[in-house]
């Protein structure tokens, strides 16, 4: 027994250390700059940097546009999938893994090839219009589009979990003997049980949104994960005391699903 | 539930029942009509693109070959070597930290373990690379104070990638391998001991069986994760190692030669069919491995 507890200890041991040494390693490497001591101007320089702010907001406001697109789409969806159209399941659970198969690299290929439709085939249509007003800098749309299809797979998963432990039918059917409309029944009775559902894939989202590095770059918006980037041709230390910060607040948001979601959160993927 | 439902007569239920299916229609067509464009049209494009000559605009498998050969053969290559690479290491490295976590009667450091395994399994891309730029880089902490430059170190390189790609793919092997691991009964380890078996004999005859298929399905799940990387590759190598991902960005973002998007496109269908591949081999294994959790 001696000899399998220490068996398991090193185990541990060899896994924390892969696992913490280069998040020590990366602290470390921003508050300690060869030739100065200890610093942590890497930290105050972040928020004075030019970009830092508008691709942190421009990050955030897509997130919150992806959020509010994906459970507007899938949640009705779902639910009416359980209330009586059994036979799309397989249609929309088959829509919903496709995404799965499609590497962001690959999607944004397509995506890429479709923008350029616009300006080749459609210069003279009113179509034309709306291709240019989803690739606006300021709000681009198309990636919202795009982040929205990643998600599909996450949340479907999230929202089929939270869906399985209630019995919607019943729900509905008591609410509606109560008085109430359609509307009513879905938003009073059958949304607040799904609560930890929703806020699941909420945060999924979220942690996909914040992190997504391929198809903005791509496309040419510059988002969080592309103005780190960037920045770090100059400056290094800045660039890996944006990516700790970043860390930080998606594992913060991720223990954050975790106290709410429960053991659900280690099936949400995979 | 109906029958405790006191009824008049069935027309209403009926009429009820038509109801709530047109409703399902109408709640699904939003999802469905969404999909068909962002996600339908995206795909169509990569299809009719890479069946399509650039310049005539005739339909060729001109691109598919091309796709094949040369320097972005290497990249496929390099890439599948990559991500088999990484999922096999991260498989054997990943059972033995999901076993102690299983065997472990701290109920609090199990689950530390896996809510870790959570996050980390989905840190991946720009953050990740730093950290690793940061660590085992040139002007890293550790390649610093270890010399590890003089002993032949090199995180830009494909055993570089390689250990920063173990940081996802050993944490979503934990997550993948533990319901297994739970669901090895006890009953038969005794059983075994009985028997006379020892414990290698009990791992190599009764448990590994077993696990198998969840074993093979965490495999090609590592692997199709690892195959369609592309920001940690992109932020750390740039693309001194070959690997298709750069090569797609390349190609579109016309770096290399102007006139290969359709190569790139041609590319992207390559990727497609074996992430195709792998959920074909990875659906099987994981209902046979639902088998033995019931």
């Amino acid at each position: 027994m001696a000899r399998l507890n220490l068996w398991r200890w090193g185990v541990f041991g060899l896994a924390g250390l892969y696992f913490l040494v280069p998040l020590a390693a990366s602290v470390v490497f921003t508050v300690d700059v060869p030739g100065q001591g200890l610093t942590v101007d890497a930290y105050t320089q972040i928020v004075s940097t030019g970009g830092f702010g508008s691709s942190l907001l421009l990050s955030l406001e897509l997130a919150l546009a992806t959020i509010a697109v994906v459970l507007l789409l899938m949640v009705p969806a779902m639910v009416a999938l359980r209330l009586g159209a059994p036979r799309l399941r397989p249609v929309v659970e088959v829509v919903c893994s496709l995404p799965l198969v499609v590497p962001p690299i690959a999607f944004v290929a397509g995506i890429v090839t479709v923008l350029k439709w616009g300006p080749e085939h459609l210069s003279r249509t009113p179509l034309f219009q709306t291709f240019v007003a989803i690739q606006n800098p300021d709000f681009p749309v198309v990636l919202v589009l795009a982040y929205v299809v990643m998600a599909l797979p996450f949340v479907y998963r999230a929202l089929d979990a939270g869906l399985r432990a209630i019995d919607v039918p019943t729900l509905v059917e008591a609410a509606r003997s109560c008085g109430a409309s359609w509307p009513q029944a879905l938003v009073q009775a059958v949304l607040p049980n799904l609560r930890g559902a929703l806020l699941n894939a909420s945060f999924l989202t979220l942690a996909l949104v914040l992190g997504e590095f391929t198809v903005a770059q791509l496309l040419g918006f510059q988002p969080f994960a592309v103005w780190i980037v960037n920045v770090s041709g100059s400056q290094a230390q800045l660039s890996v005391a944006v990516s700790v910060m970043s860390l930080l607040v998606t594992w913060l948001l991720l223990l954050v699903l975790a106290g709410f979601g429960g053991r659900s959160r280690t099936t949400s993927r995979g | 539930m109906t029958a405790t439902l006191p009824r008049v007569d069935t027309a209403p239920a009926a009429a009820v029942k038509r109801r709530r299916r047109s409703l399902g229609w109408v709640a699904v067509v939003p999802l469905l009509a969404f999909t068909a464009v962002a996600f339908g049209l995206p795909a169509w494009a990569v299809l009719d693109g890479a069946f399509t000559d650039k310049g005539t605009g005739a339909y060729t498998t001109a691109n598919l070959t091309a796709s094949l050969q040369g320097a972005y053969l290497t990249a496929l290559v390099g890439s599948v070597k990559l991500s088999a690479v990484s999922a096999a290491l991260a498989t054997l490295l990943g059972l033995p930290l999901a076993q102690a976590v299983v065997t472990s009667r701290h109920r609090a450091l199990r689950e530390a373990v896996l809510t870790a395994s959570g996050v980390l399994a989905n840190f991946g891309g720009v953050p990740l690379a730093f950290a690793f730029v940061a660590t085992l880089g040139n002007a890293g902490v550790l390649t610093r104070h270890l010399d590890l430059t003089d002993k032949g170190w090199d995180l830009y390189s494909f055993w570089g990638l390689v250990v920063v790609y173990l940081y996802f793919l050993i944490p979503l092997m934990v997550l993948t391998i533990t319901p297994a691991l739970e669901g090895l009964r006890v009953q038969w380890r005794e059983a075994a001991q009985n028997n006379g078996a020892t414990t290698a004999q009990y791992w190599l005859h009764v448990a590994l069986p077993v696990l198998l298929p969840t074993l093979l399905g965490g495999f090609v799940l590592l692997f199709g994760s690892a195959f369609a990387a592309y920001a940690t590759a992109a932020a750390i190598v740039g693309s001194s190692v070959p690997l298709i991902t750069l090569q797609i960005a390349d190609a579109l973002s016309g770096n290399v030669l102007v006139g290969q998007e359709n190569v790139a496109l041609a590319l992207s269908l390559d990727m497609v069919l074996v992430a195709g591949l792998v959920m074909a081999v990875y659906l099987p294994l994981q209902r046979r491995s639902a088998r033995w959790l019931a």
